[in-house]
């Protein structure tokens, strides 16, 4: 089974284990998910299960993602009834927020079960993937780590610049892959093998050592890591 | 919302009852240390010089004089290794940070002592 979830991440802070070491934590919102569909070798080519993650109102979801979820009466589906297709498993939930798939195998699992997040309590370690906080145009020395230039000694207004981009009338042009100033963060990230430090079922949060990516607040992947 | 969640998971590491001592008055923080498989009871003795931040990330920091030198150490208030700390004598202070005593040597470190009024009711 795969062992994957949707969630929000809450915060970071710090706590104490049991042998009064400081464990920097990150708080994360995981489910409860809903698996809306199964993807299965013979249908799709590949094996995979997709989750949904918080309701969204009814009048806000399209037809086709009401459709996802739930049966619909339409045409088309008579149709197929009539000419003795066989209907499409429902989650048969409320319109979902925010749906991902998860690759994996995926025996064990039912079209509409609801997975909780003590699909982590036997885990001892995960990777979380969002999206990175926005940096907006961001300088060399915030967006690749360049050192800029020194305070004085002469240098004049380019205190955080990079030096030279390249070089003179041979080769005449600046070669591909200079890093330079532009569009920084707000990019998929994954960050691999967080320690889980704590699964409550009941309140749904997941704590695991360390950070992740993104703001308070933002969506996460979380899913049993294959870097142990 | 979020802040409600984030407290279910500080809870466990809160001390339910914490302390209680002033800035300017003068500690015993009995440390835990562990040797091994043993453990014994550290004492530092100092007078508490500030206090920051909030929740789990409480700290006090605490100044002695050790062979002429300032050696200062900071705590982080909700520590299990923090076993207790024991107020030997309180002082009259008029800021929430002493730094100020940093830069001072020999007699002027010293901080006048406050009396607790005992007909009032300690303040809770």
């Amino acid at each position: 089974m795969v062992a994957g979830l949707l969630g929000r991440k809450v915060g970071m802070t710090q706590i104490f284990d049991s042998v009064g070491q400081v464990i920097p934590a990150t708080v994360i919102q995981a489910g409860p998910c809903h698996v809306l569909q199964l993807r299965t070798v013979e249908r799709d080519g590949y094996e995979a299960v997709q989750l949904g993650y918080l309701d969204k109102p009814r009048r806000l979801a399209g037809r086709s993602v009401r459709g996802h979820v739930a049966k619909l009466e339409s045409k088309r589906q008579k149709r197929r009834a009539a000419g003795g297709m066989e209907a499409v498993p429902k989650a048969d939930c409320e319109p979902k927020r925010w749906v991902r798939e998860f690759r994996g195998p995926i025996e064990g699992l039912q079209v509409g079960q609801e997975l909780k997040v003590d699909v982590f309590s036997e885990i001892v370690a995960v990777d979380v993937v969002g999206t990175s906080k926005g940096r907006g145009t961001a300088g060399v020395m915030k967006r690749h780590g360049f050192h800029g230039q020194r305070a004085s000694h002469g240098v004049k207004k380019v205190h955080r610049h990079a030096g030279s981009t390249g070089c003179c009338t041979d080769p005449h042009r600046i070669f591909k892959g200079r890093r330079m100033p532009g569009h920084y963060g707000a990019v998929r990230r994954t960050v691999r093998n967080l320690k889980v430090v704590q699964v409550d079922v009941e309140n749904n949060l997941l704590v695991v050592r360390g950070a992740i990516p993104g703001p308070n607040g933002g969506y996460v992947m979380i899913q049993q890591t294959n870097k142990l | 919302m979020s802040q409600q969640l984030m407290s279910l998971v500080e809870k466990a590491s809160i001390k339910e009852e914490v302390s209680q001592f002033e800035i300017g008055d003068t500690v015993d923080v009995h440390c835990r240390i562990l040797e091994g498989e043993k453990e014994r009871i550290q004492i530092f003795n100092g007078v508490v010089i500030a206090r920051a931040s909030s929740g789990t990330r409480a700290t006090f920091t605490v100044r002695r004089i050790v062979q002429g030198e300032g050696v200062e150490r900071k705590f982080p208030l909700h520590s299990p290794r923090i076993a207790k700390v024991e107020v030997k004598r309180s002082g009259v202070t008029r800021r929430a940070k002493l730094y100020y005593l940093r830069d001072r040597k020999g007699k002027a470190v010293r901080l006048k002592e406050r009396r607790v009024d005992t007909k009032k009711k300690p303040k809770q």
